[in-house]
Parts: C-alpha cells; structure tokens; sequence
C-alpha cells in the first residue's frame, strides 16, 4: 500500500471530500454536487457554452484577478499604514526592502488588468446578446459590479500618496463639487438656501462628503483606505454572488432557456 | 545643428537592445506564420507590373519567409549594434514623422477614429480574413516598435501605468477581431442555411473535467503574467505627495480620462457627473430597451445591426480612442500634442471661443448682451438672463423635447411602434445624450462654440 493510497484512504481525508478522486464519470459528477467551491458550477454543460473563443473567459478572469486583488491587499495591509507620515515612506519600503513587496506591483498590475477584463467581459456579453431574457437582471448587477470595480481602483489610486495619487485624485473628485444640487459649484445648488443661509457649501458639499475635508487630506486618505479595503469589497463580494448565483439560475451564461 | 533643436532625441542602449527581442518575439511569431502559411499550400500570382510578363505563380509562404529573415536580421542588429545605440539607424524615419505630427490634431483623431469604425462595419468580412487580421497586427507592431525610437514618444507610452493602455488596445483590437470574424461566419452560415458555430458541437459535457481544467490553466497563466508583468515593469511612485506642487497636466486615472476629455467639451457638471450618470443608466436599461429577440447566445452583426454598431460606436471611438487621446495625446495645460511632439509647457493654443448668446447679441443683433441693472430685484435678473440666453435654451430644449418625436416620426418609426411610448423615449434620450458629444466637438472644431446656453451666475453652462 502506497502512502498515497494511506492517505486518501485515511478518515481524515475521507471526512473532507467523503468520495474517490474524480477519475470515472460516477465521481465526477458527484465531485461536482459534493465540492463547495465547484458547486458553483453545474454537473454538465453544454460545449459552446465554455467554447474558450465564445466566452474569452473574461468574466472568470476578472473574478480571479478579484481574488488576486484580495489576497495581495490583505498581505499589502500587514504592512501599509494609512497616515500622512508612513502612507508614501511605506510604499517606498515596499519597492526598495520588503521581502515580498513585488506583491504591490502584482495588486496594481491586477487592478489595471481587472478594469480591461470587465469591460471585455461586458463587450462579449453585449456581442453575444446574453443580457436578453432572462438575463436583464444579471446584466444591472454586471454594470453595477463594473462601476464598482472602477471606484475600487480610484479608491485605491490615493494610497500610495505620491503626487500621481493626489492629484489623480484630486482632478477626479473635482467633478463632484459640480455635481448638481449637491456640489457647491453644481447648478441649482443656489437653490438649496433656508432664508439666505446657504445649505450647499465647500464645507457641505458632495465632494466634501467624498474627501472628507475641502481638499485631499488625511481624512480623505483614511476615508478612501476604508472604502477600498473594507466597504466596496464587501458590497462587490455580495453582488459577485448574487451575479454567479444568477448565471446558474438563469440556464447558463447565455443562449435561451 | 538641427539637432541642438531637438529637445532629447537619444536612443539608449536598453532601448535598442529590448527592441532587439521584441523584433525576435516578432520573428518566432512570423516563422509560426511561415509554417502555417506553409501547410495551406497557397500560391499567388506575382507581375511585378509587367516585369514578369504575365505573372509567375509563387508560394505565398515564401513571401512570409522573406518577411521573417528581414525581421530576424532586424532582431540581430539591435542585439549586436546596442552598445552603439547614439549612432543606432534603425528608428522612426522623420519624413514619416513630420507628417504623422502635421496631420496630428483632435478632430484629425477623432474623425480618423469614427471612419476607422465605420470601414470597420463595413469591410468586416475583408480584414476579419486570418491573413488581414495577421498583416494588421504586424503593421500595428512594426508601427509601435518604429515609434518607439522616438523619444518624446518613449516618454508618454512608456510610463508605468500607461503600459496597461497599450496592452488594452491589442486586446480590445484583438478581441473585436475575433467578434466580427464569428459574426461574419454566423451570417453566412445563416444566409446559407447551415447551423450556426454555436449550433455545432453542442452536446453537455461534464464540467470536470472540460470546464475545471480551463480555469485551473487560465489561473496559472494569469498568475504567471501578473509575475513577469511586476517584475519588468515596476509599479509607479513618483514625489511624495505635495499640495503645493501642482503637476502639468494632472490626470485622473487614465480609464477616468475619456471623461476628462469630455472637460474640453463641457463643464464638470455635465461631463462629470450627468454624462457618465447617463452613461451606467444607459448601459442598465440596454436589456429592458433592446427588444430585438434574435442574437441570444451567438455572434451575429445582420440581425442586430442598430444594437451593436451604437454600442460600438460608444465603447470604440467614444470611450477607449478618447482615452488613448487624454492618456497619449494630451500633455501640459491639456494641448494637443502630436504623438512625437516634445510637452512643451510653454505651447500655447488661442482659444477664441464664443457662446450662443454672444454670437445671437453682438453678431447677429449687433448689440450689447442683455444685462440687468445692478440695483434690479431677482426675478428682473432671472428674466435678463433668460432673455440673454433665450436662443440656446430654446435650442436645448428642442433637442432634447422636440426631437424624439421628430425621430419616432421619420427614422425611429418602427422602433417607436415596437417598443412604446416609455422604451422608446429612453432609447431616444440616451441617444440624444451619447450624440451630445460628438455634436459639441463638432461645433467646437467647426464654429469656436464654447456654450450654447452659458448662464456662469448659476454654474449652467451647456
């Protein structure tokens, strides 16, 4: 007897996936139904639908280079502290003498590569047809997933506070104090004054809201580091699940029912 | 002396050397090319323009062939000639240059961008052949390795964080390829009554192990990029942050910059956050507007025409081209700057631009612009302004009110009685919204118009 066979043989091994490896038909279903992280997928599916050159694979992609995302963030946030004194000098040790500090290079190459996946994704979505019925649904938390995926790389553009950050940022959220009604600049912001006093200000304002100050600041890079590391990953891993649970739901990635 | 003008035109040995191996990445490509070029036996007929008579039928491979020695002694030039890279002569030749960078100006870009798109649709079943999608690969290559011996060039394509747009363009360039390739083979199998690719071969499968497989290889090759990917290229860190020191230009993120390219054509309110509002709403309400039943699940253009040349013409010339200009094209104080021009800080552009309001009042009126008298109370002010702007109000207000009508009337027709009142409103209105722009530019390039309604005291500038 092999230690191999020891092993898949011992009670350990058994409790944890309780049927022999998938090397016959009958397993390979079962592995399927039986496999928290494959019970994703179907037992069987139809061959055009994983045709490589159909798919692009895009969509799978993108949720790879989330978890990429997610798992060099983590290891970034052992290390990174998001303060005006250590924020830059930390990521400067992570180019120059950390141990691992490729690791920010591979989170920020992924975040890049992850906005091209998702609008490839939807570009092959769209092409293919697949939001038609039944699949609206999908295709709005598909947009909302997308939105999403760019805040989390324009939260997480401020970080490394270098002048790229800050001012990438800074042009960006400009925007906001233009935003109607809510942004002191907006159109219409005027309006919103009770007997002359003026609820709309710099200090009131959509962007005041978003930088948490009137300028980018500390406050604004605490604000972002929380929105990027802890709140929109939370929201984007609900609306991933509700997405994938809705592809099985809905018969596949595509094609009618 | 010319070249005491020149602001930087040096070439560094580790350029000249790392071209060296992306002309023999080039080369392994083409010789895989050769050889299949090779098993297809194709022959075509080679004139010389008369030279030879009536022709001489040749091996198609062997003008591959040709191609591939020619970029293998390319290749080994580079390797061998780099420590002598001042010298070097292998680069972007300046008559090429000179007038790439005349002809080289935003509506060049943006009308050269659109008739790309439109030959695109129409030509699809010529370039998505494998030979055309190959020669323009090459030529797109060939085009970015030349370019880069530029300096001015190498400095705005070569930032770290701008690496990622050229990739993207491959890949989107690649993956529209192959879009319309399957789209122009559903349309003739269709038309000839044949299943469609999608039809074929499509029995279930097990997903362990067709589908497990895919992904668990998918994986180890993205994992493996990402790792090559951050060990060449280190991610960006530029000065520590400063307030005090404001960079020229500062940029958003570049896939926030075909938004900022929108600032050239409309303030911060629209631009940035009506248009692109309108933008996720738009691309929300796609399936609920869409009410065309063919092309679920396959790859068509003839049976959803209107569908994917708008979506297209969004996601193509709209969005990725005006990122490619914000991100390569537009340097210090947001100018243009032609692809091998210098950012120079001190360009200047006259911008001569006038409203609406101004060209009705001082032009067409020949008077003063309508101002109310200081001491005058609000709603006196309000009618002055109203009165100033009334030709521009009244032209957004027939674009945006008059015109869906007008549209469901004449070219809409059909649309408007399949989808009703409500869907087909939103889909003229989104439209009108996505066509704001391209009828700004155009106003901009072809009449200086900077507003059509320009009321600054309420931040309402069109």
């Amino acid at each position: 007897m092999s230690v191999g066979d020891y092993i898949r043989g011992s009670q350990i091994w058994k409790s944890i996936f309780r049927h022999p490896a998938p090397v016959d038909r009958r397993n390979r279903i079962v592995v399927m139904l039986t496999n928290f992280f494959l019970h994703l997928h179907p037992v069987s599916i139809k061959q055009q639908g994983i045709a490589l050159s159909y798919t692009w694979c895009m969509g799978g992609i993108t949720f790879f280079l989330f978890l990429v995302e997610t798992i060099t963030g983590v290891l970034l946030m052992f290390y990174y502290r998001p303060t005006l004194q250590f924020a830059f000098n930390d990521i400067l040790a992570l180019r120059d003498v950390t141990t691992l500090g490729i690791m920010r290079e591979v989170h920020r190459w992924g975040a890049h590569a992850m906005v091209i996946t998702v609008w490839l994704h939807m570009y092959r979505v769209f092409l293919t047809g697949s939001y038609k019925p039944p699949r609206e649904f999908n295709w709005v938390i598909g947009v909302l997933l997308l939105v999403l995926t760019l805040l989390l790389s324009f939260t997480g553009y401020l970080l490394p506070w270098d002048q790229l950050a800050i001012w990438a940022i800074t042009v960006g959220s400009n925007m906001a104090r233009a935003t109607p009604f809510l942004g002191y600049e907006g159109p219409g912001a005027q309006l919103l004054n009770i007997g002359g006093y003026d609820l709309i200000t710099s200090g009131s304002d959509a962007r005041f809201l978003l930088l948490g100050g009137r300028f980018v600041s500390e406050a604004t890079l605490n604000r972002f580091y929380i929105l990027h590391c802890v709140a929109i990953p939370l929201v984007v891993s609900l609306l991933i699940a509700i997405h994938f649970w809705r592809v099985r739901k809905d018969g596949g990635i595509s094609q009618p029912l | 002396m010319e070249s005491h003008l020149q602001h930087n035109p040096d070439l560094t040995s580790s350029v000249v050397f790392g071209l060296g191996w992306v002309y023999l990445l080039l080369f392994v490509l083409n010789a895989a090319w050769v050889r299949r070029s090779f098993a297809l036996d194709g022959n075509v007929r080679l004139s010389l323009g008369g030279l030879l008579g009536k022709g001489q039928e040749i091996p198609v491979a062997s003008i591959w062939a040709i191609y591939c020695a020619m970029l293998l002694m390319v290749s080994v030039s580079h390797l061998t000639g780099s420590n002598n890279a001042q010298s070097f002569l292998l680069r972007m030749p300046e008559f090429l240059k000179a007038p790439i960078n005349a002809a080289s100006n935003p509506v060049a870009f943006f009308v050269g961008s659109t008739t790309i798109f439109i030959a695109m649709i129409v030509f699809r079943s010529v370039w998505t052949t494998p030979t055309a999608g190959w020669i323009l690969l090459n030529f797109s290559l060939l085009f970015m390795t030349l370019s880069i011996t530029d300096y001015d060039f190498r400095q705005i394509v070569g930032k770290p964080d701008n690496v990622p747009i050229v990739g993207m363009l491959y890949i989107v360039g690649f993956f529209t390829w192959l879009a319309f390739k399957k789209s122009v083979e559903n349309d003739n199998r269709r038309a000839a009554g044949r299943p469609l690719i999608e039809q074929e071969n499509n029995e279930k499968v097990l997903t362990w192990p067709d589908l497990v497989y895919t992904e668990l290889i998918c994986m180890v090759v993205i994992t493996a990029i990402l790792i090559a990917w951050g060990i060449v290229l280190q991610a960006p860190l530029e000065e520590p942050a400063s307030a005090a020191k404001t960079p020229n230009p500062s940029k958003a993120p570049w896939y926030f910059l075909g938004l900022q390219e929108m600032l050239v054509y409309f303030d911060p309110w629209m631009a940035g956050v009506v248009l692109p509002s309108v933008i996720l709403v738009g691309l929300m309400a796609i399936p609920y507007i869409d009410f065309n039943k063919l092309g679920n699940g396959y790859y068509t253009f003839n049976e959803r025409k209107f569908a994917i040349v708008t979506f297209m013409f969004g996601f193509l010339p709209l969005w990725v081209a005006m990122i490619v200009l914000g991100t390569f094209l537009r340097g210090p104080n947001w100018n243009f700057f032609s692809p091998y021009e210098y950012w120079d800080v001190h360009k200047l552009e006259l911008l001569n631009n006038i409203n609406v309001s101004e060209w009705f009042w001082l032009s067409v009126m020949g008077r003063q612009l309508p101002v109310a008298p200081s001491d005058a109370a609000l709603p006196v002010k309000i009618g002055y302004i109203l009165l100033r702007e009334w030709l521009g109000l009244v032209l957004v207000a027939a674009y945006l009110f008059a015109l869906p009508p007008l549209m469901a009337a004449t070219v809409f027709r059909k649309f408007f009685t399949k989808m009703g009142f409500l869907r087909y409103m939103v889909l003229a209105n989104l439209m009108l919204f996505m066509m704001s722009l391209p009828i700004k530019m155009v106003l901009r390039w072809a009449a200086n118009l900077k507003y059509i309604v320009a009321i600054p005291e309420w931040f309402f500038n069109i």
